[in-house]
């Protein structure tokens, strides 16, 4: 992989220059104790010194709220006006390895069989510049789910912060490379041979076998009362899903006055009671272990069955903010140990 | 644009309301659009989300058959927020439709076999479906049988078509109702359908169970038509999971490594019996 040097006190040019030729920036801000995406212009508007955002950039593509359709009520008739979607090229900096691998996971959902053009849109818009991990925490477990602090898989550059002043940036792909071509001088070559980033890189410790869980994960399947224990302490609160770099899950909703609506959509989770009501009372998964045997089974099983990638990166979030402690790594590590 | 909206609607105009039994209304929809209208295809046992512009988006199989072209029909009961909004429509009204979705009943793969229907209450409708298109082809098809039942004799669905399918000598129709749900002048059986089912002994040779109901209805009949001989390939269903994209997105209709919106509504006992039991 072609690799450059970057120096950071050049990170504000290469901005200068992005937005000069009309790309909007989104990185890593602080927001009270949180560290969030948002709009940026300089890099000093942007944290520094956090091991994992407190969400992830899900959002750019993927909206929190999306409009799919806007409709107007002209007496009896009903007028649809197709919703356009039209989408600044955006920059997405500063977000880790973890975050860059779930977009393919996103991408998967939306574009098998019927083609999502929101979604598709905004991706097809969106450059990855991703920072490499020198730090990490115990809930982070990238290398138990085939990623790692330095993997450049979705990114389309890789920076690494070398020393107190340089990133080594690696060229992963075409549109990583037409960054690189937007300020040319920002980006020097890299002086003797192939630069080893590794040394810098955070240790993450693998916590589990991946294909001894996926082996084990249809055998457990029926065991209600394991679901039942993992679960115990679950609030079904749907913050997991919420902060998860990779789940897709949505609803869809109307809002409407006497003049016309909209059609829209809005992240849902697997979690919640409400997900899979019927109308007539009847819920197919009504107990909290069952709904967390579904996350867990989409994730790791369904999910590669059906679209050949698992459905977690190991950013850690749903862990990290869960208000009652749940801990997915070690749920996954006791699955793994059940096949033993 | 890359591709379509797959969210976007179809405008349909209600061309036609049946009040069926208490609740329960047949939507008769033309494409407002007659181009989008003939361009419109479809299949025995796909299903569409069907929106009211406001309220939002609820799920039915197409109860019409893709014989009967230039429209197609739902049936529906009045129960959550949208249903409650549909049945407040009137004739003339518009609503929106997507579809048609999900996969189909293999009706061509039948040809020359005999075919059971069985039905409960307001899930005759997916079936209803079927039961028109084979009979608009009728001399491909070996004998047809339809076992249907309801609580009472109100709560039947389609009464005007039960008559018509009792009229023709090419059809065999047992109806039945609850006990206790039956008028004095009631012809038909009374009792449960796995009842009926029992009693009427549908021959397995060479035949294609169809079951659709309630899930009490469809647990108490699946070991009738085993006792009859009746293989897990042989029997068909249709599953009702809620859904609301309706392409595989959502996430909501996930069973298994299934969709129910992609990989059914169409399934076999066989095929069930192979997912958990989440649906």
């Amino acid at each position: 992989m072609e690799q450059r040097l970057l120096k950071r006190e050049s990170v504000g040019q290469l901005f200068a220059k992005l937005a000069d030729a009309g790309w909007r920036i989104v990185g890593p801000c602080r927001s009270g104790e949180a560290v969030v995406f948002k709009d940026v212009h300089a890099p000093q508007e942007m944290a520094a010194d956090y091991v994992q955002t407190t969400l992830s950039p899900k959002s750019v593509v993927f909206p929190r709220y999306e409009l799919l359709l806007r409709y107007r009520f002209e007496g009896k008739d009903v007028k649809i006006d197709d919703e356009q979607i039209t989408v600044v090229p955006t920059v997405i900096f500063g977000l880790r390895p973890c975050d860059a691998r779930s977009l393919a996971v996103l991408n998967a959902v939306f574009s098998w069989d019927y083609q999502d053009v929101f979604f598709k849109t905004r991706l097809e818009n969106t450059t990855i510049i991703t920072v490499s991990c020198t730090t990490s925490d115990p809930y982070c477990f990238c290398t138990s789910v085939n990623g790692g602090p330095g993997d450049p898989q979705g990114s389309d550059l890789l920076l690494t912060p070398f020393d107190a002043d340089e990133y080594l940036v690696e060229i992963v792909t075409d549109r990583g490379r037409a960054i690189v071509d937007q300020a040319p001088e920002l980006f020097a070559p890299a002086a003797g041979g192939e630069v080893n980033k590794v040394r810098v890189l955070a240790d993450v410790p693998v916590r589990f076998e991946m294909s001894r869980l996926v082996e084990c994960l249809p055998r457990v399947f029926n065991d209600e009362a394991f679901w039942a224990e993992q679960a115990m302490r679950c609030l079904g609160c749907g913050a997991c899903a919420f902060l998860c770099p990779a789940c897709a899950c949505f609803d869809i909703q109307d809002e409407a006055d006497r003049q016309g609506g909209v059609r829209y959509r809005c992240w849902d989770s697997c979690g919640l009671s409400l997900f899979t009501l019927h109308t007539s009372g009847h819920n197919p998964r009504t107990t909290q272990g069952q709904r967390w045997r579904q996350r867990v089974m989409h994730k790791f099983s369904y999910f590669k069955d059906r679209l050949g990638t698992i459905a977690c990166v190991g950013c850690g979030r749903c862990s990290r903010s869960c208000p009652a402690d749940m801990n997915l790594a070690e749920h996954l590590q006791a699955l793994a140990e059940t096949s033993a | 644009m890359i591709a379509p909206n797959i969210y976007k609607p179809y405008l349909m105009r209600i061309e036609k309301i049946t009040d069926e039994a208490p609740g329960i209304k047949t939507f008769r929809l033309v494409f407002t659009d007659e181009q989008e209208g003939r361009d419109f295809r479809f299949k025995a046992g796909q299903f569409g989300e069907y929106g009211v512009f406001g309220e939002g988006e609820c799920t039915f199989c197409i109860a019409s058959s893709p014989t009967r072209t230039g429209y197609i029909e739902c049936t529906f009961r009045q129960a959550g927020r949208v249903t409650s909004a549909l049945a407040d429509r009137e004739e003339g009204d518009l609503i929106g439709f997507r579809g048609p979705y999900g996969n189909t009943f293999p009706i061509d793969d039948w040809q020359g076999k005999n075919l059971i229907f069985i039905a409960g209450g307001i899930a005759l409708p997916p079936l209803r479906c079927v039961i028109w298109n084979v009979l608009d082809l009728r001399d491909r098809y070996g004998d047809v049988t339809i076992v249907y039942g309801a609580r009472t004799v109100d709560d039947l669905v389609y009464k005007h078509e039960l008559e018509e399918w009792r009229r023709r000598g090419d059809v065999k129709l047992i109806t039945t109702v609850d006990p206790g749900g039956e008028t004095p002048d009631w012809t038909g059986e009374v009792g449960f359908v796995p009842t009926i089912v029992e009693k009427q002994a549908p021959s397995a040779a060479n035949a294609v169970a169809l079951v659709c109901g309630p899930p009490i209805m469809i647990k108490l009949t699946l070991p009738v038509l085993a006792k009859l001989d009746f293989t897990p390939d042989q029997i068909y269903t249709t599953l009702e999971n809620r859904m609301k994209c309706g392409v595989g997105k959502c996430g909501r209709c996930n069973v298994g490594k299934y969709f129910v919106c992609k990989d059914g509504p169409v399934f076999t006992l066989a095929q069930l019996n192979d997912l958990p039991p989440e649906y």
